[in-house]
């Protein structure tokens, strides 16, 4: 443990009104998976947290004929297992079934996963290619809806004001019928971060791709036009590497039926 | 009267404390009034250190601190060389040696004032590659002695030179293999009470309590007795808790001196990744003369390994590795020349294998490749070349033992399908994305201390007859996971005719137990629970008992006597053996276990993944002792060695490992491996309990060539170098479809 | 500090804690419960896995705080009266520890395993374990006990 823990502050958070008013000052605390790390090494800039986790309002899954809505604090774990998921929008639940381990899984959340806004993430390209939607909420604004692919603004930044609140995801139930395809390469199968992270949609001439870890932010394409995306060097992987499989994958992705 | 025991899966002896989680490692140990030390490190490379300041703001005051002035001995740590120090002093030669050690009882704060000490330095000459260690004609790339060299082989045999005028056609390679991290999953830790009064006692997590012992009389000035050593359960060693912990062991033993109060150290991952010993990087270069109808002619090899910044055990290794490095093959003429050299990396040390996988990487690619050049394939050349009883080692060792590699070749490549599979690949991988290859790798490995080694060392093992007629080992060889504590009891009952819960082990002590030697180079059943067995042979005898009335007896004894019964054993060499530590010529091993592996892998074309579909190793052993135990050995070292091949590679950033985190330096999980299949043949070994030969390093050896071997096969493309991640493939990739 | 009540091994507790401090070093610090080992401290091993609310969880990426209201299980609480847990039994009977510092967490992933699917597949065995990191084994003797523990004695 690296950071000087009497340092830093979790409250617990009571209720919306509660963490809304709070904001600012503190910073809400989901399944932590993404913010211990940072923490046990040191790296937490941010000294007061609040705990959301407890929070019933912002879990579970809502089916209404539109859309599909879920909750921030949806973990991994019941994005996998929902059945509404599963038979409509499937790449999210590869997307979560590939990302940690199973006590990750159980712990880490999908509002996490979209707010740690890691280029690298697992569930974001998904969620791109779905057209998903998010809800930010604050005490002096209320609540507002915007469109996932104008949410993320360039590396770890993002169309969320200090005070606002990741308070629901929303993806349109117009994928059916579609051919849905993830891939995640990562350096070994299970347990990684990925060096290329891959979604597609298509039906007919119509395609959609979204790709993660070759941009400062999941990235969605303009059709199939791979043109935009910039990879780099790091300590997982090359910038060529990426761009080749993301190529590949791509054409291979092209070929399906 | 017991039932025989040797080759029966019993019990591990310490099997319950670990699946309840009441086994005691160092860091669940706790004193009172205990301090937390931890260690400031050079945050630069190579240099000259200006200052070291330390920031207001901290109640240092409350804080132990340390610097090599406040060194009661010598700084440096016993090894091979003293070139090693405890604490820099002046210059620095690598980043992250340690420069000061800090403690406190508060281990919060102890982390918040390791950043706020701050050492600058100012930087001199670095050298980051074996190449560039080489150069030593540019006085700037001098960085160690007066040519960077820890030390040079050279073996002999023949008429090279001659060989090569002669020759009908030479085929040359050059490969290369990267550091690797033990990762062994407890990091490491020491837990020490140190007082002028008292000496010093440490507890912790290691693989060689005598090691540290040597290390820690000089740096304190004290006698044998004042220093004492306890191994604690230890999670995990594979070399990297052989050389390490003595410098660990010193700065929690420093800190506690200094302050009074008992200190513990222990290490969380990234300093582990970071600060301590990895494998060494290599480069082989081949160059091999064969004849028309593919028989070896001779063989030149330049064998050279990266020390890093300070020598440790780099010349041990480097033995190893050239000994291994002309493998199992008849060949009338070689040279191998090896040298190892000084970089300012940490310094690099012992991993399973010990050279060996590093040589015989080398090795089992490029006999693929002299295949491929006189038109055989690569059984057919190997059956032509395999060693034979009688016939003699690239060092001149005469092979007395039955060996029949021909035959060890045909059941390997049966037990995996391999002709059926090459056949198959061939045709089904045209067309498909994924291509499928199989390839294997044929070697051995020698067992116990090089040479004369074994002579030199002297271990010495206690046996005793407790009052309860129980009999209890006394050694200095450490359970890390391996299964010493259960073979040991497995030899010791069987040879006291005893059952096996009545056999007991002392916990490694050095103020209790003899020297057995180190807990390294595959020697623990072969050479120490030799030991057990001749010394358990003489306790026998001492009592008087005979078979079933061991316990009887012994009673009897301390009756008569008054005192419990003890006996010892010391080392003997075979009789015969010889070594020249001149001209690297005789009996390098008392034995070698012989292996053939095969894998099956397949390589996805699109995103360069290689994947193991099937393993199997199978091995001569000499007995097997334990079958659950000894596959348990292979499995695990099979694994190793895949993440060694394909996916464990250091990112080196400026001197500093730059992904050292288990997130990002990776691993096999679960989902990666395939079926690892275990074989065993015997073929008992007259020196070796029962018969059995050492096998804890073999499995390491043969599995990175035979990977690279299956990847050529699937892909057509050749990489000589590993860590072959997907980044490393697809170049290769390219550049043959590109030309 | 921060006052947090919960159920450890079937004790409940209340204990003041850092609210940030690690769910680890409480277990082991101030419970002394030192089967939970720490491995990694970025939630790769698996080393220091518990169970909370019966699901399995690295307890070094759990900060005290959210233990609040918890029932938690660590590799003490699993063998019953010394009765070992017929996972534990299977550890031992073939190979599945060898030096022991994953086995406590990866005998709890284990048993959270087979709670999910009582009769795994090996696919299910090595997806549930992949979050346990061994470095001993090459993980084939834990697959082994795993299917073992499943078996009708």
């Amino acid at each position: 443990m690296r950071s000087y823990v009497p340092g830093y502050d979790l409250i617990q958070g009571t209720g919306i009104e509660h963490v809304l008013e709070m904001l600012g000052e503190y910073r809400p605390f989901a399944g932590g998976t993404d913010i211990m790390v940072l923490f046990e090494a040191g790296k937490l800039a941010h000294k007061n947290w609040i705990n959301i986790r407890g929070l019933l309002a912002l879990r579970g899954i809502d089916v209404t004929t539109e859309h599909v809505t879920l909750g921030p604090l949806t973990t991994y774990t019941e994005v996998r297992r929902s059945l509404i998921l599963q038979q409509e929008f499937p790449l999210l639940c590869q997307a979560a079934e590939q990302t940690g381990g199973i006590a990750t899984q159980n712990r880490g959340t999908i509002g996490g996963n979209i707010a740690n806004a890691s280029p690298a993430a697992d569930t974001p390209p998904a969620l791109l290619v779905y057209d998903a939607e998010v809800e930010l909420t604050s005490s002096a604004r209320g609540a507002r809806w915007v469109s996932y692919c104008k949410f993320h603004r360039g590396y770890k930044q993002m169309d969320m004001a200090p005070d606002e609140l990741l308070t629901r995801i929303r993806v349109p139930r117009r994928f059916k019928g579609w051919t849905h395809f993830y891939r995640k390469v990562g350096t070994r199968r299970a347990q990684a971060i990925s060096k290329v992270c891959f979604a597609g949609l298509k039906r007919g001439g119509e395609v959609r791709v979204a790709l993660g870890s070759v941009a400062p932010i999941p990235m969605l394409l303009h059709g199939a036009n791979i043109g935009a995306i910039h990879p780099i060097d790091d300590i997982r992987s090359t910038a060529d590497y990426r761009l080749t499989v993301a190529r590949n994958l791509l054409e291979d992705f092209l070929k399906l039926p | 009267m017991s039932e025989h025991l040797i080759g029966r899966p019993v019990l591990r002896k310490e099997g319950v404390a670990k699946v309840t989680g009441q086994a005691k490692y160092v860091d669940d140990l706790h004193l009172p009034g205990m301090l937390y030390g931890a260690t400031v490190r050079n945050p630069a490379g190579r240099g000259r250190i200006r200052d070291i300041a330390f920031d207001p703001g901290v109640p240092w005051e409350e804080f132990t601190v340390v610097t090599a002035a406040d060194i009661p001995g010598e700084n440096y740590v016993a090894l091979i060389l003293h070139d090693q120090p405890f604490l820099a002093k002046g210059v620095v030669n690598h980043a992250e040696e340690p420069v000061v050690l800090i403690a406190h009882p508060d281990r919060y704060l102890v982390e918040e004032a390791r950043r706020r000490v701050h050492i600058t330095v100012d930087p001199l000459p670095q050298v980051f590659s074996i190449a560039k260690s080489l150069e030593t004609d540019k006085k700037e790339n001098i960085i160690w002695g007066e040519q960077n060299l820890f030390k040079m082989f050279h073996v002999e045999r023949g008429d090279v030179n001659q060989a090569f005028h002669r020759a009908a056609l030479i085929v040359e390679g050059e490969y290369e293999t990267g550091a690797q991290e033990q990762l062994y999953i407890e990091t490491n830790g020491m837990l020490a009470v140190a007082n002028p009064k008292d000496g010093v006692t440490v507890w912790g997590s290691m693989q060689c309590p005598y090691y540290i012992h040597k290390a820690l009389l000089p740096l304190f000035g004290l006698p044998h007795e004042k220093v004492r050593v306890v191994q604690c359960e230890t999670g995990g060693g594979f070399g990297g808790k052989e050389e390490y912990p003595s410098m660990i062991a010193g700065h929690a033993a420093l800190l506690a001196w200094k302050s009074g109060k008992p200190v513990k150290l222990i290490y969380d991952r990234a300093e582990d990744m970071v600060a301590t010993t990895k494998r060494h990087p290599s480069r082989t270069r081949h160059r091999t003369a064969v004849a028309r109808d593919g028989k070896l002619f001779a063989m030149e090899i330049e064998f050279n390994i990266d020390g890093g910044a300070y020598c440790t055990l780099s010349p041990v290794v480097l033995s190893r590795g050239t000994i291994h490095a002309a493998g199992p093959y008849n060949c009338p003429n070689v040279r191998i020349r090896s040298r190892a050299l000084a970089t300012n990396f940490p310094p690099h040390g012992a991993f399973r294998g010990f050279g060996a996988p590093q040589s015989i990487f080398a090795l089992e690619r490029h006999m693929n490749k002299v295949a491929a050049a006189v038109g055989l394939a690569p059984d057919e050349f190997r059956r032509r070349n395999f060693l034979h009883e009688g016939e003699q080692t690239a060092t001149g060792q005469v092979i007395r033992e039955r060996l029949n590699l021909q035959g060890l070749l045909a059941r390997a490549l049966d037990l995996s399908g391999y002709c059926a599979k090459r056949t198959q690949f061939d045709k089904s991988n045209s067309g498909s994305p994924v291509k499928q290859g199989v390839g294997f790798a044929t070697f051995m490995h020698g067992a116990g201390f090089t040479g004369s080694g074994e002579v030199a060392l002297k271990s010495v093992v206690t046996v005793e007859a407790t009052r309860a007629g129980h009999v209890r080992i006394l050694t200095a060889s450490t359970e890390i996971g391996q299964g010493t504590n259960t073979i040991f009891s497995q030899i010791a009952a069987e040879a006291l005719d005893l059952p096996y819960d009545q056999i007991e082990l002392a916990q490694p002590d050095t103020a209790e137990v003899p020297n057995s030697g180190p807990t390294v180079a595959s020697r623990t059943v072969m050479v120490v629970g030799k030991l057990v067995e001749a010394a358990c042979v003489s306790l026998k005898q001492l009592v008087g008992a005979k078979n079933g009335d061991f316990a009887a007896a012994a009673a009897r004894y301390f009756e008569q006597f008054g005192k419990v019964a003890r006996a010892s054993s010391e080392y003997q060499p075979p009789p015969g053996a010889g070594w020249n530590d001149e001209t690297y010529q005789g009996d390098a091993y008392g034995a070698y276990a012989w292996a053939v592996y095969v894998a099956t892998v397949s390589v996805d074309t699109r995103t360069y993944e290689t994947r193991v579909d099937d393993f199997v190793a199978l091995q001569e052993i000499g007995k097997v002792i334990h079958p659950v135990l000894a596959a348990g050995q292979i499995e695990g070292g099979v694994a190793q060695a895949i993440g060694f091949a394909l996916y464990e590679n250091c990112v080196w950033k400026d001197g500093r490992m730059a992904n050292a985190q288990m997130t990002n330096y990776i691993m096999p999980t679960s989902a990666d491996l395939p079926p690892i299949r275990v074989f065993f043949e015997e073929n008992p070994y007259a020196y070796g309990p029962a018969g059995a030969k050492g096998i804890g390093e073999l499995p390491m050896d043969g599995v990175a060539p035979a990977i690279l071997n299956a990847v050529e096969h699937a892909t057509g493309v050749s990489v000589n170098r590993i860590p072959m991640t997907p980044e490393i493939l697809m170049q290769a990739m390219l550049e043959e479809k590109h030309g | 500090m921060a006052e947090i009540r919960c159920n450890v091994n079937g004790v409940g507790r209340t204990l003041n804690v850092l609210p940030m401090a690690r769910l680890l070093d409480v277990l082991r610090e101030q419970l002394r419960l030192t089967g939970v080992k720490e491995g990694c401290g970025e939630g790769e091993c698996g080393a220091c896995s518990v169970l909370i609310g019966g699901e399995l969880a690295n307890s070094c990426l759990v900060p005290a705080l959210q233990a609040d209201g918890e029932h938690i299980t660590t590799i003490e609480g699993i063998a019953i009266d010394g009765k070992l847990d017929r996972v534990q039994q299977a550890f031992i009977e073939h190979g599945g520890a060898q030096c022991g510092i994953c086995t406590p967490g990866m005998i709890l992933a284990a048993i959270s395993l087979l709670k999910r699917h009582p009769h795994p597949t090996d696919e299910e065995i090595r997806e549930g374990l992949a979050g346990n990191l061994c470095r001993c084994t090459g993980y084939m003797r834990i697959f082994e006990a795993v299917v073992h523990a499943v078996k009708p004695a």
